[in-house]
């Protein structure tokens, strides 16, 4: 592993970096021969076949996804090291409402977050005096528009989709951000939140580059460890979706004929909770076999942004009311940018 | 005697952070008193944003990402 070089002092940084890129590079393009020889060659598969390209489709998108992952998780961990929860909450408070909201949805984009810090995030923002729907624009917009979403989006389908993702998730936490602060909701956040008074934070002394460095690669192994599983029950989905299920019917259930098919796919999408590494492999296959991208966004957001056991931890600073207007919000704008895709984009 | 606060809701990074806490104390052969503080409330009163923290003597030197065995120790004025 390449933990226990960084742990030794005799190879130097930039070493190890060089090191690690090149092995990346050329496992990224040692790859798909790798997998095609594997499925068609060693294993015998007829290519064509659906047992052999569903094969050849999961042998080839594992090590694919997973380097993908590991790249840009190791990059963005670094330059996120210069970003904390607590700079993005003094750069919020005191800000005028849509300048606010904006600001919210992107740094959602850069900012740490798994839903197990919602509560004390929550609470830290709105004891700041980060307006409510300013706080909401970030909630919604961390776990939706990430770099690993972004970054996996663009490598399998390119920038366009990449950037219409991200578009279209900043449009949703700007507007959900912004109507829960017009609907003055505040009196449905549970009391207790408003009594507490925070401590000052931490001043940490972590400013060396090794160590962001060696910070960085820890919490890759540690976010792909996470997510290994859930990405790997993607694609083996993906794969069967992308070996078995027939074009005609992705197209008749979930084209742009059938007008259900877009909140059909977010409230199938609610109670999976996955996160956007997990989704990606499953939305290409879906992809692949002519799912319009409206209606592929919307399923993809409904699985990130709405998840059952995160609408469970806001409970303990949300009274049931703040919940529901929260889901019921976001999953119109969810449906908006799947309706409007499919109706705007070919 | 050290108290030492692990700082999370329970999830997986906070009991590796206890685990660590632990293992540390143990190393060092030193006295402390280790809790884990899963009251949100007092998570959030105490400034911290992202979990796990860790506080040494009731004093936040972590928040948001898993130490090392290295840092514990120097906080614990061990290394």
């Amino acid at each position: 592993m390449t933990s226990l070089a960084i742990r030794q002092r005799a190879v130097p940084l930039w070493a190890v970096v060089v090191l690690g890129g090149a092995a990346w590079l050329i496992a990224w393009f040692v790859n798909l021969p790798a997998a095609d020889w594997l499925a068609y060659d060693a294993l015998r598969l007829d290519r064509g076949s659906h047992l052999g390209d569903a094969v050849a489709f999961f042998l080839y998108d594992s090590p694919k996804v997973l380097l993908l992952l590991a790249g840009v998780v190791t990059l963005v961990s670094f330059l996120r090291s210069f970003v904390s929860p607590n700079r993005v909450r003094r750069a919020l408070a005191g800000r005028g409402v849509l300048p606010g909201t904006a600001a919210a949805a992107a740094f959602g984009i850069v900012t740490p977050f798994c839903s197990c810090s919602a509560v004390p995030l929550f609470i830290g923002f709105v004891e700041a005096g980060v307006p409510l729907g300013v706080t909401f624009a970030f909630l919604v917009a961390s776990p939706m528009v990430n770099e690993v979403a972004l970054v996996l989006l663009w490598g399998l389908f390119g920038p366009w989709v990449a950037l219409a993702y991200m578009s279209a998730g900043l449009a949703v936490a700007v507007v959900a951000g912004l109507v829960i602060g017009r609907l003055g909701l505040e009196r449905y956040v549970e009391d207790y939140v408003w009594k507490i008074r925070a401590g000052s934070a931490i001043g940490e002394v972590r400013t060396t580059l090794e160590e962001r460095a060696r910070e960085a690669w820890r919490s890759t192994v540690d976010i792909v460890r996470r997510v290994f599983p859930f990405v790997l029950a993607g694609i083996a989905v993906g794969a069967l979706i992308h070996g078995y299920v027939p074009t005609e019917l992705v197209v008749a259930a979930g084209g742009r004929d059938n007008p259900l098919a877009v909140p059909a796919l977010v409230v199938l999408g609610v109670p999976l909770y996955s996160n956007a590494a997990g989704t990606i492999p499953i939305v290409e296959a879906l992809l692949g076999k002519g799912l319009p991208l409206g209606s592929a966004l919307a399923f993809m957001m409904a699985v990130t942004a709405l998840s059952v056991p995160e609408l469970v931890i806001l409970r303990r600073v949300m009274k049931p009311r703040l919940i529901a207007t929260f889901v019921a919000v976001v999953a119109s704008g969810i449906l908006l940018v799947g309706y409007g895709f499919n109706l705007f984009v070919v | 005697m050290r108290l030492i606060e692990v700082l999370g809701s329970g999830c997986q990074k906070c009991r590796y952070v206890e685990q660590i806490v632990r293992e540390v104390v143990t190393a060092g052969g030193i006295e402390a008193d280790v809790q884990h503080v899963t009251d949100v409330a007092e998570i959030a009163a105490r400034g911290i944003l992202a979990t796990p923290g860790l506080a040494i003597d009731g004093q936040v030197v972590a928040a948001g990402r898993i130490p090392t065995r290295e840092q514990v120790a120097a906080w614990l004025d061990l290394a």
